[in-house]
């Protein structure tokens, strides 16, 4: 297997070109996902005007024509629906909702079509589309372009969702999301775009609803996904010299979900810590901490813990940002009130 | 040429009078409780349908409404299917999943009922780029009330197609009400049909309750999205008997409005127009609706014989694929 060094917008550009060039029926549209259509000089070189708002999706247009990479107009009802029908009558569609904070506007299409038709319709309709969406804070772009959101569409039967954390796994996450039968949401963190890691250069899958364990580590597991996962191992390095060993477990997709692989961990470590840039209530993070109540109980010595996002938008203002979003200091510290404490000595948390 | 004419003037005939009696039927069975939730019914538009279904084949796709026994009848579904599915039952159309709302066929190119007003647009859209992207002539037919004429999506949808030159034909059914609420009130422009000018393709108001006015026009329409050229609109008028749902006591109406109804019935319009060219007598005539009751009489026996489907079967069909003890949770 052959590996370089790519980045994460270059993985997925990847793994987009790759699935295209395989299989015709697999299309592409979203907001100036090429840029400047109909402009003259564009036209006639082919060249993209943007690429994507991030230029994720640059030359996808120059080789596979307009015709199978569309843009849009900014009307996402309209063509995330067009992708629901598309995708009803034979063709794989990739739309790109370019901020997950836009699902406001196309949530019918999403989740009474998307993911409904197929169960309404006696299991008589197959849905094989992806929406690409960009999620998370940091960049300072405050409430409508920072959210992640990904508990949101978990919550919802009908649809998959993906949360990538490297290179790696957006390229394989990606093929299998275009791959699936069902409607799969494949969430980019916009952090990641520009980080590096080693992909192959062949078309692989990774399959949905198998997580990761990017880290192995006897005193307690550490849930995270997307940007985090990436904070939870610099955390575990640094607890490591503490003599702290952490389980960090890449989640990968939310739903599925890979239970098994959570409660194993935790009956192995014994404590459990989900790290989440989602915000808290009914989310990813507190389903996880439920599952492992429920069904590890009886192997915990502290209380299953999350560490979120407070329960407020993304704020704008960079000393408020910082205080929002989870990170290495308050990973540090929660692990070692938690590795120091019993199951039965809960309170000051 | 006439034998032509003759045979698709007789099919839309016995497909109207299908529909009516289905709706007719459908509306004694929920009133006595033998149906579940609730029904909207279509007596009154069948000519809608019709006329428009009457051009398109199994590969055409329609999109549909929550008023869709209508659009299920003229594009070939099953009726002994759909009733089972308005019963609830393991034979039905959805498994018993769906319901009265949520008829499907995609074999038959329906792309289902749908209970969220205005949703079926931008769907619509979708199947007629699958024809595009693939280079076949299908085309996709959207049916939408005059209520779904202020939803956003359907202005999204209708600009898309456009700015795409989609083969959809946007059929919108102006039966004067959105819910109980008049289309005078409602809709800022008097006709919804003019609104095509905005995204630039043709549109037209025609009497909804003509079947050959529908046929007609929908001939125009259809034959210029299989050209490519694009989509465009044609804004049927015709009346609601039943009300928004079965039940609805229309204190909305005046009883003048009720009684005007009758002298625009597109069933017994058409039933004299047959009879007056010749095309039919009343011999044929009766054999037709004979016909057809028999068919809505063995649908709802099928429909009372056939079993509900075992609790267990409300996992199913949520995805293709996924892991059993998820869905289960």
């Amino acid at each position: 297997m052959t590996t370089r060094t790519l980045t994460f917008r270059e993985a997925i550009n990847e793994a987009l070109r790759l699935e295209m060039r395989r299989d015709p029926t697999v299309i592409l549209m979203g907001e100036d996902v090429v840029g400047g259509a109909t402009v003259p000089h564009l036209e006639a070189t082919g060249e993209d005007a943007w690429g994507g708002p991030l230029g994720v999706t640059m030359g996808l247009a120059k080789e596979f024509g307009k015709k199978r990479v569309l843009d849009t107009p900014i009307s996402e009802s309209a063509f995330i629906g067009a992708a629901v029908g598309a995708a009803a009558t034979g063709l794989r569609p990739i739309a790109e909702l370019m901020f997950v904070d836009f699902f406001g506007v196309c949530m019918d299409q999403i989740y009474n079509q998307g993911a409904k038709l197929r169960y309404m319709f006696g299991g008589k309709a197959q849905i094989p589309m992806v929406i690409r969406t960009m999620i998370g804070s940091g960049l300072r772009a405050a409430a409508q372009h920072s959210g992640c959101h990904y508990s949101v569409f978990t919550h919802m039967p009908g649809l998959k969702t993906v949360v990538p954390s490297t290179p790696y796994e957006a390229k394989g996450l990606l093929i299998s999301a275009i791959r699936d039968p069902d409607p799969v949401i494949f969430f980019e963190h916009k952090l990641l775009y520009d980080i590096s890691g080693e992909v192959p250069e062949e078309n692989y899958t990774i399959p949905l609803g198998v997580a990761d364990i990017k880290r192995k580590g006897k005193d307690m597991t550490v849930v995270a996904l997307s940007r985090l996962v990436h904070v939870a191992l610099e955390s575990a390095e640094k607890l490591s010299k503490d003599g702290i060993e952490l389980e960090v477990i890449d989640l990968r997709s939310l739903s599925p979900l890979d239970s098994k692989t959570i409660l194993e961990s935790v009956k192995k470590t014994h404590r459990l810590l989900v790290v989440d840039e989602d915000n808290p209530r009914c989310s990813i993070a507190s389903d996880i901490v439920a599952l492992v109540s429920g069904q590890a109980f009886d192997y915990l010595d502290a209380p299953p813990w999350m560490m979120t996002a407070p329960h407020t938008p993304t704020p704008f203002s960079p000393p408020l940002e910082d205080y929002y979003i989870p990170s290495l200091e308050k990973i540090v510290s929660t692990v070692k009130r938690l590795v120091g404490r019993s199951s039965n000595a809960s309170k000051g948390f | 040429m006439e034998q032509i004419k003759k045979e698709k003037y007789l099919w839309m005939y016995e497909r109207m009078k299908l529909i009516r009696t289905f709706e007719d039927r459908v509306a004694d069975l929920f009133t006595n409780g033998k149906i579940p939730g609730f029904v909207h019914l279509y007596a009154g538009e069948e000519a809608i349908a019709t006329g428009v279904c009457a051009h398109l084949t199994d590969r055409d796709y329609i999109t549909s409404t929550h008023r869709g026994h209508g659009h299920c009848i003229a594009k070939g579904v099953d009726v002994r299917e759909m009733m089972a599915e308005l019963f609830g039952k393991t034979t039905g159309s959805c498994k018993g999943k769906g319901g009265s709302m949520h008829i499907a066929e995609i074999n038959k190119g329906m792309l289902g009922a749908c209970g969220i007003v205005g949703a079926g647009g931008p769907l619509a859209c979708g199947s007629g780029l699958t024809a595009k992207v693939l280079g076949t002539d299908q085309v996709t037919a959207c049916f939408f009330g005059d209520g779904a004429s202020e939803q956003g999506t359907m202005h999204e949808s209708m600009n898309l197609a456009s700015i795409w030159k989609l083969p959809v034909i946007f059929v919108c059914e102006n039966n004067m009400y959105a819910e109980s609420t008049p289309s005078s009130y409602h809709c800022a422009i008097g006709e919804i049909c003019a609104r095509a000018a905005a995204y630039n393709f043709p549109g037209l108001a025609i009497d909804g309750t003509d079947v050959l006015a529908v046929y007609e026009a929908a001939s125009e329409a259809i034959a210029r999205a299989r050209r490519g050229e694009g989509p465009s609109l044609i804004e049927a008028r015709a009346f609601r008997y039943y009300g928004h749902f079965v039940g609805d006591a229309q204190t909305y109406k005046t009883k003048e409005e009720v009684e005007a109804y009758k002298t625009h019935d597109p069933i017994t319009l058409f039933e004299q127009r047959l009879l007056e060219d010749g095309l039919i007598s009343n011999t044929e005539l009766a054999k037709i609706d004979a016909r057809t009751e028999e068919r809505i009489e063995e649908a709802v026996h099928y429909a009372n014989e056939s079993p509900f489907p075992a609790a267990e079967d409300c996992l199913k069909d949520v995805y293709v694929s996924y892991p059993n003890q998820e869905v289960r949770l």
